[in-house]
């Protein structure tokens, strides 16, 4: 019989919003998606309260997939029954961090999945437009959202009175144009409104108050999405006993870097931990490697050593709490267990380095992303995250000089914290643990009492050439 | 009116009370503990986007029965917020405790200004912001003595015409989007806006577009930094050797509150001050650059009769003679509606002593705007009709003058206002600069320009608002009331009043709309008036 799936998911995965991704014979289409039952939960939905729907998210106990791992029943329950201004629902499908590849794969493979998981959501929350926001590198995705879009619509799972249930919605795909800081929740809406995408101040614009068009709105992540078609199909609390209390339902981790097989594995929140994720699903480390580092949530991540000891609180048989040391290896994948030994789960994008990565190329490669996509509104991250890329770029370079690491913590200790969006934390973060982290690798690099002369930006003749220029 | 709520805010340590809708950086500012801020402005929408003004902020801990918990002083005790807050788009709350010096506090404020100057050109000693410049002050009171900065700093567009009016030195700009936001809310003209990202970032105008709207010089006035300069202004005079004299601008019937710049009796520049019952903070670009003609070159500055120089004695004995040389019924005066009341009251004084009956202002009706400027060009309109200088009489006067029936023409501040002259027997004319009327006047008597004199005007509004002297008349050119005064001498052979003053409190007496004023008692910010 042959395999059912081009790649097979691993035996630990549990399969939930990828069990269509690289499935043999499957294809994007409405036939297909209906073929396997397709829809069905939309059917459910349409018939139950709106109150209903929401309270089975709350039980489910779904977290955000987007990155900060907010409660989805909780952001949800913000918006009022009888709300009179417009609410809308956008789909973040901007996946911009590095080290996240899931969401492209939903688009790209099961469009439908988070159509239908899309317009549940609308009707549970009073929707009747929503958005996806899709970032603009994904053309692809795009078109293959606006082929399922016209597929649901001649089908009325979209458009007026939705199968007759009196319902009306309709979605609308927009392409961002290449900026990062458009999948931060007010970016994005502000970037939807037509503007540079700058991310608004909370208090007081919270978009679940004021959001799009500054009324009520829900922003929520592709996978988010995807998984409220099955807790419809399951129920809230059939739902909530995958995975761990409080880090319920699956997620989909995505493994890059040195690791033998790389690649996306939907598994039970919590169901392995980081050293079965590198040596049992990715086949470990690439011949004659050794494990180095891990970034387990998306760039943003904090950086986690190997070797390092990390100190956790464990329940005792007895109900008491103790303490308990462990190895990178011991580290449980789920949100609450990353964010214990102080770094986050994040986007899902696990970032794997071997003994011949360097740290301080490393976090410059960081650097030079996050200075590259700072919106540029708030003071802090704006000159900051260019101010740490020179520091790491002039590292490389060899000019590194004693005080180098100390002032690039404290430069990034100055963002975070202090900026309008989280991006200040997401730019600060690598640099402030690669730095105390791998702190022999940065003071090593940092040997000159003294700057080296800087070179010179312009060359005499340039600069004669340009003063001709202004003439 | 009921009261507004107030609310207990505890401010470093102390409760104080403000009414609700109160901002906490403007309470914190009551309190006496300024924050220092470069995005935030009193007048515009707040982005937080500079982050200068993060303080320490909490709320009352409550208790289990969802009530403030009390600390022994009665008072709600705080829950501090881990992070610091801003202080400029959130209302104080009740209860709520604010920390502006904390080490926290301080901290964000040193880490801010080091960002800020890290890329900074600190181009001072060539900046015309120098002196009035928030990055230098705040620098001075919460920066650090040396830089850690070892790179190179970003490059960016340093002469910039982004308007026919306003330079913009891109280095400078500090990116709090003071500019983006007035022209986008205050008149309109969403023009100005970021290109490039990251600490690349840039002020622009639109693609295809300039920075020409007639409020264009308002964004130099807010800008915190040397990045959008006057044109006009630019390299002209350090701030620091202005001499400040509040006024207002003359230039239409809105008359916008102004601090005028001088130095060594020259105008160097005017800009808006606050009146809220006026100009808000604002005034347009026309009325603010309407001053270069008083140091015209064709300025006149001396009295001349029939085209010779002449003492001010001979001139003004001059022209009371022609004024007397033929009956009352075929003299008239063409006053103007930028005198000042004091100047219009001792020209209807004058009418009266002679019995002239035949006088009146010139319109200037031009295109007016929503915002400031009004379409009225005459800044005392409304003074003329009150003293009564004004009456429907213009086009009678032109006619009488053309057809020869006027003989005698007395032309004050204004132009012939398209009248041929040519059947006129004599002509007096007062003003300052050359036109068709000073051209064949028979006596020329050079007098003072808005910036030159003390006075009275009211405005559309029926607002009274003063004029302050900032500089002294060129050359032998008078203060108009004087001019009057003297003429009125002249003519009746009565003693006249030797203060402005007098001339006002005269005018007061005989005004009834004016009981009880006087010139000290306008104020700063004038006085409304109740007109009919
Ligand atoms: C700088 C920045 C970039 C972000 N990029 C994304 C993104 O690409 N995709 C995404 O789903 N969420 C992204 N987020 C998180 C969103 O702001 C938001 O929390 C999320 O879309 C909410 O959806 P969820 O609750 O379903 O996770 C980003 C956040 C920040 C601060
Ligand atoms: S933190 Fe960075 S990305 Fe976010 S608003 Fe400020 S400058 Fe923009
Ligand atoms: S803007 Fe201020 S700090 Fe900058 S060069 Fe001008 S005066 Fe100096
Ligand atoms: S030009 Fe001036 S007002 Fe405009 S953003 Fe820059 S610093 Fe602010
Ligand atoms: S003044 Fe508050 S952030 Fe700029």
């Amino acid at each position: 019989m042959p395999t059912p799936f081009k790649k097979t998911p691993h035996p630990k995965e549990r399969r939930l919003v990828f069990q269509n991704v690289d499935r043999e014979g499957w294809s994007e289409d409405i036939g297909c998606y209906m073929e396997n039952g397709g829809y069905e939960e939309l059917r459910k939905a349409l018939t139950m309260e709106r109150t209903a729907i929401v309270n089975e998210v709350k039980a489910s106990g779904l977290r955000g997939r987007g990155g900060a791992g907010f409660p989805c029943g909780v952001k949800w329950g913000f918006i009022k029954l009888d709300e009179p201004k417009p609410v809308y629902l956008i789909c973040n499908a901007d996946e911009s961090e590095p080290g996240t590849f899931k969401d492209r794969y939903i688009l790209h493979q099961d469009p439908h999945q988070l159509l239908e998981g899309m317009i549940i959501s609308s009707f549970a929350l009073g929707v009747h437009l929503a958005y996806i926001y899709i970032r603009g590198e994904f053309p692809t995705g795009a078109k293959i959202l606006e082929t399922a879009i016209a597929e649901a619509r001649a089908k009325n799972f979209l458009g007026k009175n939705i199968l007759g249930s009196g319902f009306d919605l309709e979605i609308y795909v927009h392409r961002g144009a290449g900026a990062y800081i458009c999948g931060e929740e007010t970016g994005l809406i502000e970037s939807l409104e037509g503007k540079r995408a700058y991310p608004r101040i909370k208090p007081p614009y919270f978009p679940a108050v004021l959001g799009l068009y500054q009324c009520p709105t829900i922003v929520n992540n592709v996978e988010t999405l995807c998984n409220i078609k099955h807790i419809v199909r399951m129920g809230g609390a059939e739902y909530a006993k995958i995975g761990k209390p409080n880090n319920t339902g699956t997620r989909v981790l995505c493994v890059s870097g040195d690791v033998r097989e790389p690649g996306y594995f939907e598994l039970e929140v919590g169901a392995v931990t980081m050293g079965e994720l590198i040596y049992d699903l990715c086949g470990g480390m690439k011949p004659g490697r050794k494990l180095k580092a891990v970034i387990p949530g998306g760039s943003s991540a904090k950086v986690l050593r190997a070797g390092e000891k990390y100190k956790i609180k464990t329940k005792q048989p007895d109900g008491s709490t103790g303490e308990k040391e462990i190895g990178i290896e011991d580290i449980v994948m789920d949100f609450d267990s990353l964010a214990a030994v102080g770094s986050m789960a994040g986007s899902g994008g696990v970032i794997v380095m071997d003994d011949s990565r360097d740290m301080l190329w490393t976090l410059n490669n960081i650097n030079e992303f996050y200075a590259h996509e700072s919106c540029g509104q708030c003071t802090p991250c704006r000159e900051g995250s260019l101010w740490m890329k020179k520091i790491t770029e002039r590292m490389l370079l060899g000019g590194g000089v004693e005080r180098d690491p100390a002032v690039l913590k404290n430069v990034a200790d100055n963002i975070a914290g202090r900026t309008i969006c989280a991006f200040g934390e997401a730019c600060a973060w690598p640099t402030q643990s690669f730095v105390a982290k791998f702190k022999e690798e940065f003071d090593s690099r940092a040997g000159k009492p003294v700057p080296p002369p800087m070179p010179p930006e312009y060359l005499p003749e340039e600069l004669i050439g340009k003063e001709e220029a202004h003439a | 009116m009921s009261a507004p709520q107030m609310l207990n805010v505890q401010i470093n340590g102390e409760w104080k009370q403000f009414p609700k809708g109160t901002r906490v950086i403007e309470a914190c500012a009551q309190a006496g503990s300024y924050i220092p801020r470069y995005c935030y402005h009193p007048k515009l929408t707040s982005p937080g986007n500079c982050r200068m003004c993060l303080i320490e902020m909490g709320m009352p801990k409550m208790g289990p029965d969802r009530k403030p918990e009390l600390g022994p002083d009665g008072r709600p005790v705080i829950n501090w917020i881990p992070r610091p807050q801003i202080s400029c788009a959130q209302d104080v709350a009740e209860g709520m405790g604010i920390r502006t010096d904390s080490p926290m506090a301080q901290e964000c404020r040193r880490g801010v200004m080091e960002f800020l100057l890290i890329n900074h050109p600190l181009d001072c000693p060539i900046c015309d912001q120098a002196g009035e410049c928030k990055l230098q002050e705040f620098s001075v009171e919460y920066g650090n003595g040396g830089s850690r900065f070892l790179e190179h700093k970003v490059k960016k567009p340093k002469k910039v015409a982004v308007g026919p009016r306003v330079t913009l030195d891109a280095e400078r700009c500090v990116l709090c989007s003071r500019c983006i936001r007035f022209m986008k809310e205050v008149p309109q003209d969403d023009v100005l806006g970021f290109v490039d990202r990251g600490s690349y970032s840039t002020i622009a105008a639109h693609p295809n577009r300039q920075l020409d709207s007639n409020y264009s010089l308002n964004t130099v006035d807010i800008c915190p930094v040397g990045a959008l300069t006057s044109t006009d202004f630019r390299f002209k005079m350090r701030v620091w050797f202005l001499k400040e004299t509040k006024s207002f601008c003359t230039s239409c019937a809105t008359g916008c509150n102004t601090v005028i710049g001088s130095r060594q009796e020259v105008v160097y520049r005017q800009t808006p001050r606050e009146n809220n019952e006026v100009n808000s903070v604002w005034m347009c670009d026309y009325g603010r650059l309407n001053f270069h003609y008083l140091h015209s070159e064709r300025r006149l500055s001396r009295p001349a009769v029939k085209g010779e120089a002449a003492a001010w004695p001979a001139a003004i004995a001059k022209a009371a003679a022609e004024l007397r040389s033929v009956p009352a019924n075929e003299v008239a005066i063409i006053a103007s509606g930028s005198m000042t009341n004091e100047e219009l009251w001792l020209t209807k004084k004058l009418a009266s002593v002679l019995n002239i009956t035949l006088h009146d202002i010139v319109p200037h009706i031009e295109k007016g705007d929503d915002l400031l400027l009004s379409a009225d060009r005459n800044p005392n309109t409304a003074g003329a009709k009150l003293l009564g200088v004004s009456s429907s009489k213009l086009a009678e006067i032109a006619q009488g003058v053309e057809s020869g029936r006027i003989r005698v023409l007395l032309v004050l501040g204004e132009d012939a206002a398209g009248i041929s002259l040519a059947k006129l027997k004599s002509l007096v004319t007062v003003g300052l600069l050359p036109s068709a009327a000073t051209e064949k006047a028979s006596v020329f008597l050079p007098s003072a320009g808005f910036a030159e004199k003390r006075g009275s005007m009211i405005n559309v509004k029926g607002r009274l608002q003063r004029l302050n002297q900032a500089i002294q008349p060129p050359g032998e050119a008078r203060d108009d009331w004087e001019i009057l005064r003297d003429l009125i001498q002249a003519v009746s052979g009565a003693n006249g009043v030797y203060a402005i003053e007098e001339v006002f409190r005269q005018m007061a007496e005989a005004t009834p709309a004016l009981a009880g004023l006087s010139l000290s008692k306008i104020g700063d910010l004038g006085v409304q008036l109740k007109l009919e």
